[in-house]
């Protein structure tokens, strides 16, 4: 009843190859494009800006990066906070050094170098697999991070060691400094992310993602049908490091906008991100948005209720927030390893037949 | 007979001219010698077989040809010209596809993009085109769609398209893989025992589905077989190795009444 396929036939493979070959939802996908670019801004105020909307948004272009590398292409990672502290000092740098150049440009830049460091932390994935690839993305975490702590070049020689954003705008509104309005942040970092979901869907639904899909699921397989998985695995990582690096650079920038890099690109974001594409749902875009909609959300659900409904001290509340996530985590993981997206994909098979069982 | 004329074969389908030739290939792993100076050559159009005992090193040779192993002596020639040693996507790349043994599909994936994955050869796009899904990148991909649906209703699979391949019965996956390597448009394929643990019925498929590739496209093929029947009944000409030696080469009537070819299979008395 609520979840039609009966009847909605293709005629040319193109309409088949679409990104959602499905009519109703493709409807749903333009009524979810029309709320967030012209219901949401006109109805934002700060509070929902920074608690949800603005870390959702930036923590799915990270989840999709990273599940391009993990969930498509097989090649684990844990070094996500150390590229993104790459996007944003490279944002920073960019930032500083040629002020007059729009923001826009920057991050997108910010994503590239970020690319180019990927890529050289993910040679090691040619010789080794696993467990082992996940320990060398590691090291490039805890170097990296390392790296922008020491070396004062990275953060332009100031006293603290922090980077902060200067004030830039896009089409003469402020989009990072302290005087931004909640709405134009919003919408900022909407159409990155909304840009990169595209770009991930056409790359996985081409040629591009069925190497990388290849290269997971058999890679000797992959080799003796002509996937050369140098190109494979690299460009894995350049279009994993891109997206991260774009998160990276919009965290600082518009989020945040003064980072200490050890506390805000640490192992736990490395974590955070890697927790969100699994509870998500590896390989697939929409995990990537699910996964990181449930770890932002739950943390301020949890709150609103201990605090706000059942009147707990502010601290007893943030510790037992950690035991309730964690417990969650855990069960979810044995309940459907295959994440939300899998959740997701289940209760659509179910419609399709109800409310008449056969 | 050149092995350069072409000729006209009984049920008249056209043999060309060699398409690959082994020349004294020798495979040594350590001390073990698992293929020793086997020559042989495979020409344009036929169904050539290679069989032997277990252990025999059929499946090296394939694995040598397919560019896995690289031999310590002997030379592969392809297309008249010399191959240097080179990594078996080089090789996939050339236009030589290959089944195995026990069957390597990608499982998370479904037999649609399986048997796209084998059309890597003739979809060329790059990464950025193929990122905002205008111009070659799409009008490639549909293309390329219109001659796999060709190999899916060709192998009868078009009910299970949209099907996760980890989800099929083995028989299935037999053909999955078939129609991904057949998708590449080889001038060489190469299988590794495709009827392997299948039953008589599917044998008779499978057969099927061998003679009127070989029929309808033209596919020069090279296969390993245990099932003498089908082996004898499909193949223009049968190599047959025996602890890593050719001991017979020809059509299939004179490799049965070959004496060293009796011996290997039935056991000879030693006195």
């Amino acid at each position: 009843m609520f979840y039609r396929e009966a009847g909605d036939y293709k005629t040319s493979y193109s309409a088949d190859n679409q990104t959602f070959p499905i009519r109703f939802d493709r409807y749903r996908y333009y009524v979810v494009l029309f709320v967030s670019f012209l219901v949401i801004p006109f109805i934002i105020n700060d509070y929902w800006a920074s608690a949800i909307f603005l870390p959702f948004l930036i923590y799915a272009i990270a989840a999709i990066g990273l599940n391009i590398l993990v969930g498509y292409c097989g090649q684990v990672s844990l070094g996500t906070g150390g590229f993104m502290a790459v996007g944003a000092y490279a944002c920073y740098k960019l930032m500083t050094a040629f002020p007059e150049v729009n923001i826009f440009f920057h991050v997108l830049l910010a994503g590239g170098v970020t690319a180019i460091v990927c890529v050289l932390f993910g040679l090691p994935s040619l010789r080794i697999k696993g467990f082992y690839l996940a320990v060398a993305t590691l090291a490039a975490q805890f170097f990296l991070v390392w790296l922008f702590n020491r070396v004062p070049w990275f953060y332009n020689y100031s006293a603290s060691g922090q980077i902060n954003a200067p004030e830039r705008t896009v089409f003469g509104i402020e989009v990072t400094g302290p005087n931004t309005e909640a709405w134009a942040v919003y919408l900022f970092c909407l159409v990155f992310l909304v840009g990169s979901a595209i770009i991930a869907r056409n790359l996985t639904r081409g040629m591009t993602g069925r190497k990388w899909m290849a290269i997971r699921d058999m890679d000797i397989a992959a080799e003796i049908i002509g996937v050369n998985p140098l190109t494979a695995k690299l460009s894995a990582f350049a279009v994993s490091g891109f997206f991260i690096g774009i998160s990276g650079a919009l965290f600082f920038s518009v989020y945040l906008g003064a980072v200490e890099v050890g506390e805000a690109f640490g192992i736990n974001k490395s974590f955070l991100v890697l927790f969100m594409i699994i509870i998500g749902g590896l390989g697939s875009i929409f995990g990537s948005f699910a996964g990181a909609a449930f770890l932002v959300l739950l943390p301020v659900f949890l709150k609103n209720v201990l605090v706000g409904s059942l009147g707990w001290p502010t601290d007893t509340a943030a510790h037992f927030e950690f035991l309730i996530v964690g417990a969650l985590i855990i069960v979810f993981l044995i309940a459907e390893p295959h994440g939300l997206a899998q959740l997701w994909r289940v209760a659509k098979e179910k419609l399709r037949l109800w409310p008449f069982p056969h | 007979m050149s092995t350069q004329e072409s000729y006209v074969t009984e049920d008249g389908r056209t043999i060309g001219p060699t398409v690959m030739e082994m020349k004294n290939i020798t495979l040594r792993f350590g001390g073990v010698k698992a293929i020793t100076d086997i020559s042989f050559d495979i020409r344009e159009g036929e169904i050539r077989a290679i069989i032997g005992p277990n252990g025999a090193g059929k499946s090296s040779m394939l694995n040598v040809i397919s560019g896995f192993y690289v031999p310590q002596e002997g030379e592969v020639w392809y297309k008249g010209k010399k191959r240097p040693p080179m990594r078996p996507y080089q090789v996939a790349q050339q236009g030589i596809a290959r089944t195995f043994q026990n069957i390597a599909l990608f499982e998370g994936m479904t037999v649609l993009d399986n048997v796209m994955t084998g059309r890597i050869r003739q979809m060329t796009s790059g990464v950025f085109a193929q990122a905002i899904w205008k111009g070659k990148a799409e009008k490639e991909e549909v293309e390329n769609r219109e001659f796999v649906e060709k190999i899916i209703d060709f192998l009868e699979i078009q009910a299970i398209r949209k099907t996760p391949v980890g989800r099929l019965p083995y028989g299935l996956k037999k053909r999955v893989e078939l129609a991904r390597a057949l998708a590449a448009e080889p001038s060489i394929l190469l299988l590794d025992e495709p009827m392997a643990g299948m039953n008589v019925e599917e044998k008779e498929d499978m057969s099927r589905f061998i003679l009127d590739m070989n029929d309808e496209f033209g596919t020069t093929i090279a296969l390993i077989e245990h099932d003498m029947g089908v082996v004898m009944d499909l193949s223009d000409r049968v190599v047959v190795m025996d602890y890593g030696k050719k001991i017979g080469d020809g059509t299939p009537d004179e490799v049965r009444n070959n004496q060293e070819v009796i011996d290997a299979y039935l056991g000879v008395a030693h006195d």
